[in-house]
């Protein structure tokens, strides 16, 4: 096993959120604690750290995934995009952001940026989901407070609220 | 929960990652998607001292159809395969099955070949693997060779491949025209790993059953064949001997007790699986080859 002390540090550029980032961190720095160690990227939260939870879902290239189970000098080949990429304004929230606060799809918040990483992502493949496939677009994130009705609910009124905004914009 | 240091190989064509897996695959892993090893990373349940990592690795990101089989790359996440319309329709048990693999955030990063490659007897691919005939592609400091399914599965987590092999690709084998095949399993929760799943392939002549193969998910301890075909061949769909099928698997699966379930109650469920599965593929449109 190499060294902890010695070990080999690692020039690392990732494009975040359309920004590209260089940081020096070692070769075992997963994903998501560079995003919010070395470049103070928080709102990816860090759950379980084994890929169960979701908490921590970005998307690489716009497709969902784990940063716990990615290393950042993996990820060095993708766009990456973070929830703050998706909204960081409370005055101009994404779709999925403003259903979350219409419907209460949360409490204490720490599973919600991987809920919005992750229904971004679905919306963009299924823009009208049923109910029912509301709740298996979500059965891979946990969220120990909201029992998850009101998530549900967020996933149909966000995919709402996406056509709302394009017939205004139309 | 983070993973002990390791030094980080990045080779960019097969002959690089072949002569870096020779010089430190004693002590070292490869890295394909990482759903499965980086868990095991962090937990510190290994802490191999070099990585080898493929995910630069030029050409080995495609799947190929051909008339006697379907091949994938090792660099083929679980989503590209589920998508690949020419997969599916060649070898509809690829979809079938794969749609099966973890949660999609898993399946946009997780290799089918990482997958069959890890060897873990709740994993799905490795069941569709034995069932197909499937041929194994390795490299490795002394050359290619190729490892047929039912000589690469030796226990859970363990196979036939040398530890500075590295598994270039998986060729599934195609069907014979009028073969039907299902894949059903069961999990607490959709994308979890399954509590039992089963594989399914049965030739049809008109009604009359041809053949008849099935393996498990979660259940054996290495995936394997079970032949129903002495059991089902020559009878009409419409008339099938489901209670012996139900005794057959009942005695092939030799499931484990864990957390999730009891062994017997594993058992039940393969075997009323495989009940389930033969009734929906038996009948007619679903699942033709
Ligand atoms: C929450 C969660 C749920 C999951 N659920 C399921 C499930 O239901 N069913 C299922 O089947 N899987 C499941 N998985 C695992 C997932 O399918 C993995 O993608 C897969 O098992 C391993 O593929 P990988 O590319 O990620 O391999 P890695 O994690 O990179 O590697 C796994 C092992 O295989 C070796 N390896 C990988 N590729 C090669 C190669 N080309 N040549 C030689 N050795 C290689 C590695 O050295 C390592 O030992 C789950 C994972 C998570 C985190
Ligand atoms: S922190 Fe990554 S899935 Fe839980
Ligand atoms: S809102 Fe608290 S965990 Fe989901």
């Amino acid at each position: 096993m190499t060294d902890a002390a010695t070990e080999q540090k690692l020039d690392i550029t990732l494009t975040v959120n359309g920004v590209r980032r260089t940081a020096s961190a070692p070769a075992r720095r997963l994903l998501s604690d560079f995003l919010r160690h070395d470049l103070g990227l928080t709102g990816t939260h860090v759950g379980c750290e084994h890929g169960v939870c979701g908490a921590c879902t970005v998307l690489l290239d716009g497709e969902p995934a784990r940063a716990c189970l990615v290393f950042a000098v993996t990820a060095q080949a993708h766009e990456i995009t973070t929830v703050e990429g998706i909204g960081n304004d409370p005055a101009n929230l994404s779709p999925v952001q403003q259903a979350f606060a219409e419907c209460h799809a949360l409490q204490c918040g720490f599973c919600t940026p991987g809920f919005v990483t992750t229904i971004t992502a679905y919306l963009d493949e299924n823009p009208r989901p049923t109910p029912e496939e509301a709740r298996e677009a979500i059965s891979g994130n946990l969220c120990r407070c909201t029992g998850y009705q009101n998530i549900v609910k967020a996933v149909v009124r966000a995919s709402e609220i996406v056509r709302e905004r394009e017939e205004e914009t139309r | 929960m983070k993973p002990a240091p390791f030094v980080h190989h990045a080779p960019r064509t097969l002959e690089e990652a072949v002569a870096v897996l020779g010089d430190v695959g004693h002590d070292g892993k490869v890295l394909a998607g990482g759903q499965s090893l980086i868990p095991l990373l962090s937990m510190r349940l290994a802490s191999p001292a070099h990585l080898v990592d493929v995910n630069g690795v030029a050409g080995l990101d495609t799947v190929e159809v051909a008339d006697t089989h379907v091949r994938v790359g090792a660099l083929v996440r679980h989503a590209g395969l589920e998508r690949h319309e020419g997969a599916a329709a060649a070898l509809p048990l690829l979809r079938q099955a794969v749609r099966n693999v973890a949660h999609p955030a898993i399946r946009t990063r997780g290799t089918t070949v990482g997958s069959i490659a890890h060897a873990d007897p709740s994993g799905e691919m490795p069941a569709v693997t034995v069932l197909t005939d499937g041929v194994v592609e390795a490299a490795g400091p002394r050359g290619r060779r190729e490892i047929a399914a039912a000589d690469f599965f030796t226990g859970p987590l363990e196979t036939t491949l040398a530890e500075d092999e590295l598994v270039v690709a998986v060729r599934f084998g195609r069907l014979p025209a009028g073969t039907r095949t299902g894949f059903v399993e069961s999990a607490r929760r959709s994308g979890d790993y399954a509590l039992a799943g089963v594989a399914l392939a049965v030739g049809l002549d008109g009604e009359v059953v041809t053949s008849a193969r099935a393996s498990f998910v979660s259940v054996t301890p290495v995936p394997d064949v079970l032949d129903l075909g002495p059991a089902l061949a020559g009878r009409s769909a419409r008339d099938l001997p489901l209670d012996d099928v139900v005794e057959l698997v009942r005695s092939h699966v030799d499931p484990e007790s864990d957390i999730h379930a009891p062994a017997d109650y594993r058992r039940m469920l393969a075997a009323e699986l495989t009940r389930r599965v033969l009734t929906t593929t038996t009948t007619p449109t679903e699942g033709a080859a």
